[in-house]
């Protein structure tokens, strides 16, 4: 082994060398590089099934790692300046849950914006902590929420100084950011750990004139959806910690639900997606930027679409946008979000990321080219001329502020019945109910059902939106406290 | 030595020509560029490997893709060219007196003038002052355009690789679009023959259909092509391409053909069954 240094990729290169010593299998996984499915490997390939296989001295083993995985998560902490990089196989889901289930226990508070991921207040339920939740603001005009006021974080703090951590999207799926530097130095100040959700903010990392990163602003942990931007395998992410967190303590928090069978294959994707944006992000990224940047250009250009970007930005709720975001404001259309994301798949073969009440999302990364980009424009310019209607009638998306009877831990266990939502107005809500993606709930365990959020869920049924989180698969009736 | 071009028409079929010499070898930012001479085709293009005219058989193509819209359109001013960066359309729209304007995009200047140094055959008339060249994408370039041209032939590669753009829903609609009241569209509709040229030709159908309200298909046969059949997309606002076409007006005009005439004109929509059913399957309006 030569020198570490951000060129090497550890686990890749120990898959290699493994694969050259064409050891025989007797151990699992059953398929034997692939010899035991053909039709498996015709279909993935047999590079691929030859590189399927388990833990071993000389791969090391994920749950414990002291050699080659060990080596990879130095590489990654020092590529993204972090006290200690852990590679995770189980999505950006598992990361935020460690992060929450290192700080917070049965009890403990935690402050955090509704605008959250389910992930998020998932993790509230198997830890028994209590929302303290701060009201993201809103743009009236886009219908999207926004991040944290200092103010209100301040508000929540000083009234809840006995808080563990409090959690921040940077940036929420919009590409819009808090004041993350500001936020934990306040929160370091009342001992408070800051835990930071990046499932969406992987090349801030890297990228040229982008939001600070989580580890830039000081936080102490972040969860990084190496998989969105970051190129590497879906599934697969960083969990970081800062320099002041003990990190086998929270490894011992990850190996309570990570799998013993960690994918090579995945971790093999995080080690050489690492080392690309280690050597090459900064220009990776300034490409995607100009595309993103062009595609907004031409899309303002066709008129009633508004995509927007740092004209936003008011330095506190919107203290700044990450710019290879390509947000799109339908609703001067008259069309919502979700029915444009619905146009373009079904008349025009083009797969956006989301589609909401008033905004569309269309993830740019650096697999794209100007020839695709030209196809989206020219599509959303033909939505317009054929589909555009008076805009009277849309709704726009308000931020419903919850009302937190139980906590989530306490209704998601309890007793409960079906009803129909319809005549669920007043009830405790023991499920959550969200559009996916974004996969932000609407309602979560532990809130009470008002008719405003009866109204916005059938309003996003009739438009389409894929409704998730209910028993009912329908999402016709929802499970409500006795 | 001998030296034989290749191109694979399916993973079982391929044509090949003996070739003297390469001519030309370049690689733009788009496709990469091969001039080749031979004894049977003369010199020959080709696009990252495919086929895309000889010296031989062009006349063929591009006589079919430029006159039958001409004809029914009684008199087109303004045409817009998308992709025929080789020229050959722009030789034949130059016959047309009452020609005012013609509109060439191409996405790619390395076709242009490769063109113009190894292939005049088909390039000779570029230079023409009616004649404005655009380098940019085709999508791009129509996005902008409403209500401005009499005629538009969409001159493009396979829809596989840079031309994929120029198969879509989205470029269609901005066709039609950018069309006068009672325009006309063209397009290269690739074969019927092979399985996945007759799909492709079919996914061009159906968005056509769906973009325009007389949408028909007529065809040619081409040697140097896949299966040596080969269609063309006929889609118009307001002209059918048989019963409002005037034979003797054309026929008054003059122009010097070799494959175009009247007679095959209306012939050549007139389609085997085979191909007849494949169109049929896509026309259902949902």
């Amino acid at each position: 082994m030569g020198e570490l240094s951000q060129n090497r990729a550890p686990i890749a290169e120990a898959l290699e060398q493994f694969r050259r010593m064409r050891v025989v299998p007797f151990d699992v996984p059953g398929h034997k590089r692939g010899r035991g499915n053909r039709e498996l490997t015709e279909f993935l390939g047999e590079r691929c099934m030859s590189l399927d296989v388990n833990s071993m001295k000389p791969l090391d083993n994920l749950t414990h790692p002291t050699t080659v995985i060990r080596e990879a998560e130095e590489l990654a902490a020092e590529a993204f300046g972090a006290g200690y990089a852990f590679f995770m196989v189980a999505g950006t889901t598992s990361c935020v849950q460690t992060m929450i289930l290192a700080t917070c226990q049965k009890g403990d508070k935690i402050i955090l914006p509704r605008n959250v991921h389910r992930s998020a207040i998932n993790a509230l339920i198997l830890c028994g902590a209590v929302p303290i939740y701060v009201n993201p603001a809103m743009n009236h005009e886009l219908g999207i929420s926004l991040g944290m006021s200092i103010e209100n974080v301040e508000r929540a703090i000083t009234e809840n100084p006995d808080a563990k951590a409090i959690f921040v999207n940077n940036p929420t799926y919009y590409g819009i950011c808090s004041n993350l530097k500001a936020i934990t130095e306040l929160a370091h100040r009342y001992g408070m750990k800051v835990l930071v959700d990046e499932a969406h903010g992987t090349h801030f990392y890297f990228g040229n004139q982008l939001p600070i990163s989580a580890m830039a602003a000081g936080a102490d942990m972040a969860s990084v959806s190496m998989h969105k931007s970051g190129g590497s395998l879906t599934q697969s992410s960083f969990l970081l910690t800062g320099k002041n967190i003990n990190k086998d303590a929270v490894r011992q928090i990850i190996n309570l639900t990570q799998t013993t069978s960690g994918s090579y294959l995945l971790l093999a994707s995080l080690d050489l997606s690492r080392k690309r944006l280690a050597l090459d992000g900064e220009r990776i990224f300034d490409k995607v930027n100009e595309m993103a940047q062009y595609a907004r250009n031409e899309i303002n250009d066709i008129g009633r679409y508004y995509a927007y970007s740092r004209e936003l930005i008011n330095n506190d709720t919107i203290f700044d946008y990450d710019k290879t975001k390509l947000s799109i404001n339908t609703l001067n259309i008259g069309l919502a979000g979700i029915e444009v994301y619905d146009i373009l798949r079904d008349e025009y073969d083009i797969q956006i990321e989301f589609g909401d009440i008033g905004n569309i999302l269309a993830y740019i990364s650096v697999g794209d080219s100007y020839k695709d980009i030209e196809r989206l424009v020219g599509a959303l310019s033909e939505i317009a001329r054929r589909y555009g209607r008076d805009k009277a009638g849309m709704m726009r998306h308000e931020y419903i502020s919850p009302r937190v009877a139980v906590t989530p831990q306490k209704a998601f266990y309890a007793d409960k019945q079906p009803l129909p939502i319809a005549e669920s107005s007043g009830r405790i809500s023991g499920e959550f109910v969200m559009s996916y993606p974004p996969g932000i709930p609407i309602l979560a365990p532990g809130e009470e059902i008002t008719p405003e959020i009866i109204e916005y869920i059938n309003y996003a049924k009739e438009k389409g939106c894929f409704l998730t989180g209910t028993q009912d698969l329908k999402v016709e009736t929802i499970r409500v406290l006795k | 030595m001998e030296l034989w071009y290749s191109e694979r028409h399916t993973p079982n079929v391929k044509l090949s020509i003996k070739v003297d010499r390469q001519i030309f070898s370049g690689k733009s930012d788009f496709q990469s560029i091969e001039v080749m001479e031979s004894p049977e085709f003369g010199r020959f293009l080709t696009i990252d490997g495919y086929m895309m005219l000889t010296e031989k058989d062009e006349f063929i193509y591009h006589e079919m893709i430029v006159h039958p819209a001409m004809a029914v359109h009684p008199e087109a001013k303004r045409i817009l060219v998308i992709g025929a960066g080789d020229g050959g359309v722009v030789r034949e729209l130059v016959n047309y007196p009452f020609v005012e304007h013609i509109d060439l995009v191409d996405i790619d200047e390395m076709v242009i003038e490769v063109c113009k140094k190894y292939l005049p055959q088909t390039a000779c008339c570029l230079d023409d002052e009616r004649v404005s060249i655009h380098i940019q994408d085709g999508l791009k370039f129509i996005r902008r355009c409403k209500d401005e041209y009499d005629v538009i032939i969409v001159d493009s590669t396979d829809p596989f690789g840079p031309g994929e753009g120029l198969f879509t829903k989205e470029f269609y609609g901005n066709c039609f679009k950018a069309l006068k009241e009672d325009g006309i569209m063209v397009n290269q509709h690739e074969s019927p023959f092979y399985p996945e040229d007759a799909i492709a030709m079919q996914r061009a159908h159906k968005r056509i259909v769906e973009s325009f309200p007389i949408s028909r298909v007529y065809q040619a046969h081409i040697p140097t092509y896949p299966s040596g059949h080969w269609l063309f997309g006929f889609a118009s606002k307001k002209y059918h391409p048989i019963f409002d076409f005037d034979a003797g007006r054309w026929r008054g005009l003059g122009i010097k053909t070799r494959y175009y005439n009247t007679q095959l004109h209306v012939g050549s929509f007139a389609l085997p069954n085979y191909v007849e059913e494949l169109l049929e399957d896509v026309e259902e309006v949902e």
